[in-house]
């Protein structure tokens, strides 16, 4: 099946939302497209909780804005794989392929949290922290488990309070950055609002220790966690826990960007003023432009929809508002960068690449991301390298391979074409 | 509606919160979703539909990404 829209949004988190909002408004046929079972991306997954915050007002306004707007068909866990012409993405829904024709792209495909090898981090108990924080929205009970929060950047000390709200013990959070880089980011944004969500945070995990310059060094346990060690660089202690809420801040997701051969400078997407790629009629907002949290994503996510429309002037008129909260984004680059002590994070028998069980030991002995994939498959897993390459890259300062399609394993018949339909038991794994 | 579901993992009879996804009901019946390579037990780990690590059997349908489905009542799910 083949479907025309006059823009298609790729990513249905608050940059995607606001592009297809903007866009639609402006009259255009609009179709948002997101790979969850519901809109909100990561930061408005799942059902609100008591607590009534900015986040939650803004997510309410959007949600609103969005289900009320005739011109837009939302398209649920319906994932783009392949770009199979010019003007044409393929994507997969319930098995099944669509293939959605545009005259403009908007790419919103957001970010994924930063993952970092250490021994046991492979045992089930051991989550990212927004991946643990998505389990309990999406029902996970935690009453009176005890967790233990780590890893870098400003998501910890939100999954930290969500946790506790919803009745786990938390028994510290454990930030890699220094009190010195933090206490000069408080500084930076002390006459913004920024400075009151992060000191709400804080009032909201009270009772619960923070660590800065704090990292975890190994996860124990048999079939499941039974405790996490700390270390602060001179001493190491041991915490027994039931779950371990662990991410190095975020990567961007630009798979899809770079299947559309967008230039990428240091790992994030080209943009000019109006969020235009160096490819004609894509356009890109949200994190793959940079990692700045909600309130730059939703700026850009209007300046891509509104330009994307060809409403020009409305689009510039928010340019100014939008480069305010880039200059946040870059504060949040150097605060949360990660320290030299990690990079000795993985063991020996540390395994790197959790598809094919590569190890350390074997990954380290290559020069390069192509040959350790030929010569050990690392990377080579449904993964496709999102979770290793993305430590490697860190850990070894590897660059990326060149994307191939399909950027996720989708079942042969969605290969095969449009017009194919498969049912559900013909699905399987496709490794490239 | 109601506001469970009930479906059976690995033949077992299970009851979960409307919503809850698939990866959620194996943490609740406390089995990992599949053994990987080298025989360890994996779980879902980034919930995010990235790492590919809470691949179960849903009904009949082999490698699904069980942090991205939904419950639905009868569903049938296995581990790997
Ligand atoms: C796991 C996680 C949890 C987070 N939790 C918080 C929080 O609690 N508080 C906070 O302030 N910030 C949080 N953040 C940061 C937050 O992501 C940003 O502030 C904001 O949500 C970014 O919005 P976005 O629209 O750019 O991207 P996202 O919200 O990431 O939305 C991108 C969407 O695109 C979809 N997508 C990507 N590729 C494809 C494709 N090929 N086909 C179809 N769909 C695709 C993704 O599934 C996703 O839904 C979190 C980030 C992560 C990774
Ligand atoms: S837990 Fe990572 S893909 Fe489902």
């Amino acid at each position: 099946m083949t479907r025309s829209f006059d823009i298609v949004v790729v990513g249905a988190g608050p940059a995607g939302i606001a592009a297809a909002c903007a866009a639609a408004e402006q009259g255009r046929r609009v179709a948002l497209l997101d790979d969850n079972p519901a809109p909100g991306g990561q930061i408005w997954r799942g059902p609100s909780t008591a607590h009534r915050d900015a986040v939650s007002r803004a997510k309410e306004r959007w949600l609103h804005r969005l289900q009320q707007n005739p011109a837009i068909t939302s398209l649920h866990g319906c994932r783009v794989f392949d770009v199979p012409g010019d003007g044409l993405l393929a994507a997969e829904q319930n098995g099944q392929r669509v293939d959605l024709r545009y005259s403009k792209v908007v790419l919103a495909t957001g970010a994924r949290e930063l993952f970092l090898p250490f021994p046991g981090w492979t045992l089930p108990g051991v989550y990212g922290a927004g991946g643990l924080q998505a389990m309990v929205k999406a029902g996970l009970p935690v009453r009176d488990q005890r967790v233990v929060v780590a890893g870098s950047g400003p998501l910890l000390l939100a999954v930290a309070a969500y946790l506790r709200e919803t009745g786990a013990r938390v028994s510290a959070v454990c930030e890699q950055a220094s009190w010195r880089s933090l206490l000069r980011f408080g500084a930076s944004i002390a006459h913004t609002s920024r400075l009151w969500q992060a000191a709400g945070y804080r009032w909201r995990t009270r009772g619960t220790p923070f660590h800065a310059g704090c990292w975890p060094v190994a996860a124990h346990g048999g079939k499941t966690l039974e405790s996490v060690t700390l270390s602060n660089g001179t001493r190491q202690w041991t915490v027994p826990c039931d779950l371990l809420a662990c991410g190095f801040h975020l990567v961007p997701n630009t798979e899809l960007a770079s299947l559309l051969g967008c230039t990428l400078q240091q790992g994030f997407v080209t943009v000019d003023a109006l969020q235009q790629t160096l490819i004609a009629n894509v356009f890109c907002a949200g994190e793959p432009t940079g990692i700045g949290g909600l309130e730059l994503s939703l700026a850009e996510g209007e300046v891509a929809g509104l330009a994307a429309a060809g409403a020009i002037r409305a689009a510039q008129a928010r340019i100014p508002r939008r480069d305010r909260l880039r200059a946040f984004a870059a504060q949040l680059a150097v605060t949360f960068a990660l320290r030299q002590e990690l990079h000795s994070l993985s063991k020996a028998d540390t395994i790197v690449c959790r598809c094919e069980d590569v190890t350390w030991r074997t990954v380290s002995q290559y020069t390069g991301w192509r040959a350790a994939k030929l010569q050990t498959r690392c990377g080579m897993g449904p993964c496709q390298g999102r979770i290793c390459g993305s430590a490697l890259n860190f850990l070894l300062e590897w660059s990326p391979d060149s994307v191939r399609p399909p950027i996720f394993p989708v079942s042969i018949a969605s290969l095969a074409g449009p017009t194919a339909s498969a049912p559900a038991e013909l699905s399987a794994i496709q490794e490239n | 509606m109601t506001d469970t579901v009930r479906l059976t993992v690995n033949g077992r009879a299970l009851t979960v919160p409307a919503g809850a996804t698939v990866a959620v009901a194996l943490a609740i019946a406390g089995a990992a979703c599949r053994t990987s390579v080298s025989g360890e037990p994996r779980a879902a780990f980034c919930a995010m539909g990235i790492c590919f690590e809470c691949r179960a059997i849903v009904d009949g349908g082999p490698h699904q990404r069980t942090c991205q489905i939904v419950c639905r009542d009868g569903m049938e799910v296995r581990t790997e």
